[in-house]
């Protein structure tokens, strides 16, 4: 933050070998998000991502396309019987149809995880850019309150606040959850939003554009977002993953979702409870949930990588 | 120097009381039946409910209970949980355990992250390097709610090579595979900062330099090297330290380790908020003093960094 | 200091024949260095001139032997240090040449030295390692070399970190780092570069000064034509990593012999001339991806015929064209002006 002060070294390219690093093609000059672009279509992990994450939201958007089979039907004679024609992952303690629950398991996930994540966006958005854009006291105000956010582990806070956000004991709690992550993960966008507006605000062509008398919404608009906007929506995508991990972890701990909606956190607590016995009713959501989460992190990171041509 | 730290204290102390303040807020303001909340299941008689109004200060307003809680807290009084034991004997059982499986979890992290990821660096674009990327890329994806069960599952109870829960007493042997699932969840980004890290430094003019100096291959990776690279890896280790805790709740739920975590997702559960606010306070100060200590550990490792 | 096997105190003190340094990178090969020819001489100053990318650093870099290896490799030639071609030693004796035998300044000395150790450290690191000398000891000596770089208070500042210094006491602590073990060549690289006009003068002074003391040989790498006209004994003009003019500094001011050189030395700006058009070199100097056949310089060149553009000129030392003057030019005469 503000308060350190790193002597910076000097940028001067010192005993480098003066040899041109890249092809020395003389075609047109091409943007940087035209050279993300044919940076990502060459790498396998970001099409390993894609195809998993179109998977888990058609999965989410049409499960009947998946299973025929109601996930709420479940008989307690079919308890830990194994796979049968339709129900591929078998059956689990209270006799419910594995696989059903699994492929409706990504619906809740995938809407928790997109609605938070636009609300923590929004949230991190509006502050990011009033801090970075009005300085001073504005601020220090946003800047302190960040600070007393983050104070609080994430998982305590939301723990606590979930709780208290689903006191009504017959709600599924989705609405809590949801509210619960956008109002606790927007932090790290509104950090690096406040940050990006400051140091293009210190760019000498958005001083130049201001001694031009350009008007401040316009600055915003037309010099500062297009320019820290990339890095936004990486870190928003990177957060969808962070979110569908935290539903889960919070309907783990038995403060998410309940009274019957389902979701792989449920699942996955319950299947630790009787492992023991019967492990594939604690796995198959265990795979489901990895994949997923690890479906958005390896797309934001590849994305990431593609924008920042330092990280290569 | 001097004017640093007290300038980050005076705002360590905001921070606590804003963070104390919200979570205060969110326990136990517009409860329904707050007398109820603290008493639990269990039926109040009248005379308990005076009792307990003049204890809490329920007659007054929010933020005066606020302030006779604080008021208890600093001078070491953390109230009652609802089972009825003092949260202080409570906290006196519990942090040692946390701190016990947290310092394991560190001391695998931070052996194995640097271990592999200065040889990635050393060995960049080869095998090693890349399978190695793929790991840390799976381990950063994995949620602690699939690593903890899992591990569970495939180590404590189908191969059997360790115990898959935890006793009272907690041995360091019971602790170590809770501690490795913790560790997972900060290995992936300890070993991203190493190899980055690393890779930068070994481009660096100065590494030129010390070949210049006809210094051996050793000398230069262990002197120029890597005294460079370990900088940020230090100050990520100590910051991980709150993220342990963090995860801790589910870790130590999921081996029945009678840990801080294990106490709070009870609390949680059975909607204890005097025991819920007496440790996420503890847990908050800590965050807050190992954010400090990580900051003057950067100024003391790198002498460029200087704070006024 | 143990002796390198099969020195031989009559050959020359560096000469370097034929050589070519390649860079392999995803995108193709660079070819840095091209057949580059010169020699030095105990107390002498060799001035190598070009812009940037003509391979001058690389070259530095070679006879060092500290290329980053990928992406860089020698490929063809000899650097001979007393008649032993260092290219051949394993590296073990490489390494010992280094700084006890040929050392070297860089350019940006708050990138080049260690940022997290005090320069007392990092100039005693030297004796430590390659005399075996106590901490206390070397400490000693670091304070000797910062008193001969006259470095004010080096008792004191022997403890003071790389980034406490002005720029031009870094670019000091550099030299008393290469001159530390007594080295019989120094190649500065641009070792004024990074520096305000009068720390530079200074800076030229003080290595100028200590080259004499010791009978040094130097090379000093640059593309500031004014600098070399102050201290350099002859002058090895690069162009696309090949040397392509080499001459006593009197002769190539007076008489340049290649088209190359002539157009440098219109190009620098002059009080004599003021009021008229500074002449400039058209084109951009090669992508070492993609040299030019025949002569490098042909396509940028004002005497550029057919021959050129066909056959390179034949190696230099080929060409007299005076006295210990060399150029590779086919038409070197018309550019004299004979």
């Amino acid at each position: 933050m503000s308060d350190l002060n790193t002597v910076t070294a000097a940028e001067a390219p010192g005993g480098q070998p003066n040899v041109p690093h890249g092809p020395v093609k003389k075609d047109k000059p091409r943007s940087l998000a035209g050279d993300a672009w044919a940076d990502l279509r060459k790498r396998k992990i970001f099409w390993i991502a894609v195809v998993l994450v179109a998977v888990v939201l058609v999965m989410a958007a049409w499960p009947t396309l998946f299973t025929s089979a109601d996930p709420g039907a479940c008989a307690l004679a079919n308890q830990y019987k194994g796979a049968t024609g339709g129900a591929l992952f078998g059956f689990d303690y209270q006799g419910c149809d594995i696989y059903a629950k699994v492929i409706y398991g990504a619906r809740n996930s995938i809407t928790v995880g997109v609605l938070a994540t636009l609300l923590a966006g929004v949230i991190g958005l509006i502050f990011g850019l009033s801090a970075g854009y009005f300085g001073g006291l504005v601020d220090a105000i946003l800047s302190r309150f960040i600070d007393i956010m983050l104070g609080v582990p994430f998982l305590l806070a939301g723990i606590v606040l979930s709780n208290r956000l689903s006191s009504d004991p017959k709600s599924n709690g989705i609405f809590a959850v949801t509210l619960t992550l956008g109002l606790l993960s927007w932090t790290t966008g509104a950090r690096v939003m406040r940050s990006a507006v400051i140091s293009a605000k210190n760019q000498d062509y958005v001083a130049a554009a201001r001694m031009l008398g350009s008007p401040p919404a316009r600055l915003i608009f037309r010099h500062i977002l297009p320019n820290s906007i990339a890095s936004f929506i990486v870190l928003l995508t990177l957060l969808l993953g962070i979110n569908i991990a935290s539903e889960a972890t919070l309907s783990f701990l038995g403060v998410g979702l309940k009274n019957g909606a389902i979701s792989w956190g449920i699942m996955i607590a319950d299947g630790t409870q009787f492992a023991r016995t019967e492990p594939w009713p604690l796995v198959w959501p265990a795979i489901f949930l990895g994949a997923t989460v690890l479906a958005f992190i390896m797309l934001g990171d590849a994305v990431r990588d593609a924008f920042d041509p330092k990280l290569r | 120097m001097f004017r640093y730290i007290v300038r980050r204290l005076l705002q360590m102390v905001l921070t606590f009381f804003g963070a104390t303040f919200l979570l205060y807020a969110l326990v136990f303001a517009n409860q329904k039946d707050p007398i109820q909340a603290l008493v639990g299941e269990r039926p109040v008689t009248e005379s308990q409910r005076i009792a307990l109004t003049q204890r809490y200060h329920l007659d007054e307003g929010f933020f005066m209970q606020y302030w006779y809680y604080m008021k208890g807290l600093l001078t070491g009084d953390f109230g009652t949980s609802l089972t009825g034991r003092k949260i202080v004997d409570m906290m006196a059982d519990a942090w040692p355990v946390t701190l016990r499986l947290a310092l394991i979890a560190i001391v695998i992290a931070a052996t194995f992250s640097v271990t592999v990821g200065v040889y990635s660096a050393l060995k960049r674009g080869g095998l090693f390097d890349n399978v190695s990327l793929v790991i840390t890329l799976v381990l950063l994806a994995m949620p602690i709610v699939v690593i903890a069960p899992l591990f569970q599952l495939i180590f404590g109870i189908q191969l059997g090579w360790f115990p898959p829960t935890a006793t009272r007493d907690a041995t360091v042997w019971q602790l170590l595979l809770p501690a490795i699932v913790l560790a997972c969840i900060v290995i992936a980004p300890e070993m991203r900062v190493t190899r980055t890290s690393v890779v930068e430094n070994l481009r660096a003019d100065y590494v030129r330099t010390a070949r210049a100096k006809g210094l051996t291959r050793m000398r230069v990776i262990w002197v120029h090297v890597l005294r460079n690279s370990l900088i940020p890896v230090v100050t990520l280790i100590g910051v991980d330290l709150g993220g342990l805790m963090a995860g801790a709740i589910v870790t130590e739920h999921v081996f029945n380790i009678p840990g801080v975590g294990f106490n709070l997702a009870r609390a949680i559960r059975t909607e204890d908020g005097p025991l819920v606010v007496g440790f996420v306070s503890i847990l908050v100060i800590l965050f807050l003093f190992i954010n400090l200590l990580v900051d003057l550990l950067y100024a003391a490792l790198d002498p460029r960094i200087r704070y006024e | 200091m143990d002796v390198l096997p099969g020195v031989d105190a009559r050959a020359p003190l560096l000469e370097v024949n034929d050589l070519h340094v390649e860079f392999r990178t995803g995108y193709g090969v660079a070819k840095a260095v091209n057949g580059a020819n010169f020699w030095l001489s105990p107390g002498e100053t060799l001035a190598i001139l070009g812009e940037s990318g003509c391979g001058k650093s690389v070259t530095a870099q070679a006879i060092m032997g500290i290329l980053d290896t990928p992406p860089g490799y020698v490929t063809q030639g000899q650097i001979r240090y007393r008649g032993v071609d260092l290219l051949k030693l394993p590296e073990d004796q490489r390494r010992k040449v280094r700084a006890n035998k040929i050392a070297m300044i860089f350019q940006d000395a708050l990138s080049a030295l260690n940022p997290v150790y005090t320069v007392g450290f990092q100039l005693g690191e030297l004796f430590r390692k390659h005399r075996g000398m106590s901490r206390a000891d070397a400490r000693k000596r670091a304070i000797d070399l910062l008193d001969q770089v006259k470095i004010p208070a080096a008792k004191v500042r022997v403890n003071d970190y790389p980034h406490q210094f002005s720029g031009g006491m870094r670019q000091r602590v550099m030299i008393a780092m290469a001159l530390a073990l007594d080295p019989e060549v120094l190649i500065a690289d641009e070792p004024t570069t990074a520096l305000d006009v009068t720390v530079q003068a200074q800076i030229m002074g003080l290595l100028a000064d200590l080259q004499r003391q010791r009978n040094m040989g130097l090379i000093l790498i640059t593309h500031d034509m004014g600098v070399v006209a102050d201290v350099a004994d002859r002058i090895s003009v690069m162009y696309a990593g090949k040397v392509v003019e080499e001459a006593p500094v009197y002769d190539i001011y007076a008489r340049p012999a290649h088209p190359y050189t002539r157009a440098l030395l219109e190009s620098i700006p002059r009080l004599d001339m003021k009021g008229q058009q500074l002449s400039v070199i058209r084109g951009l100097p090669p992508a070492l991806t993609d040299i030019p056949k025949g002569c490098a310089f042909n396509p940028r060149c004002a005497y550029a015929r057919d021959a050129c553009r066909q056959d390179p000129p034949p190696p230099a030392y080929q060409v007299s064209v005076q006295p210990h003057r060399t150029a590779r030019c086919h038409f070197f005469r018309e550019v004299l002006g004979e």
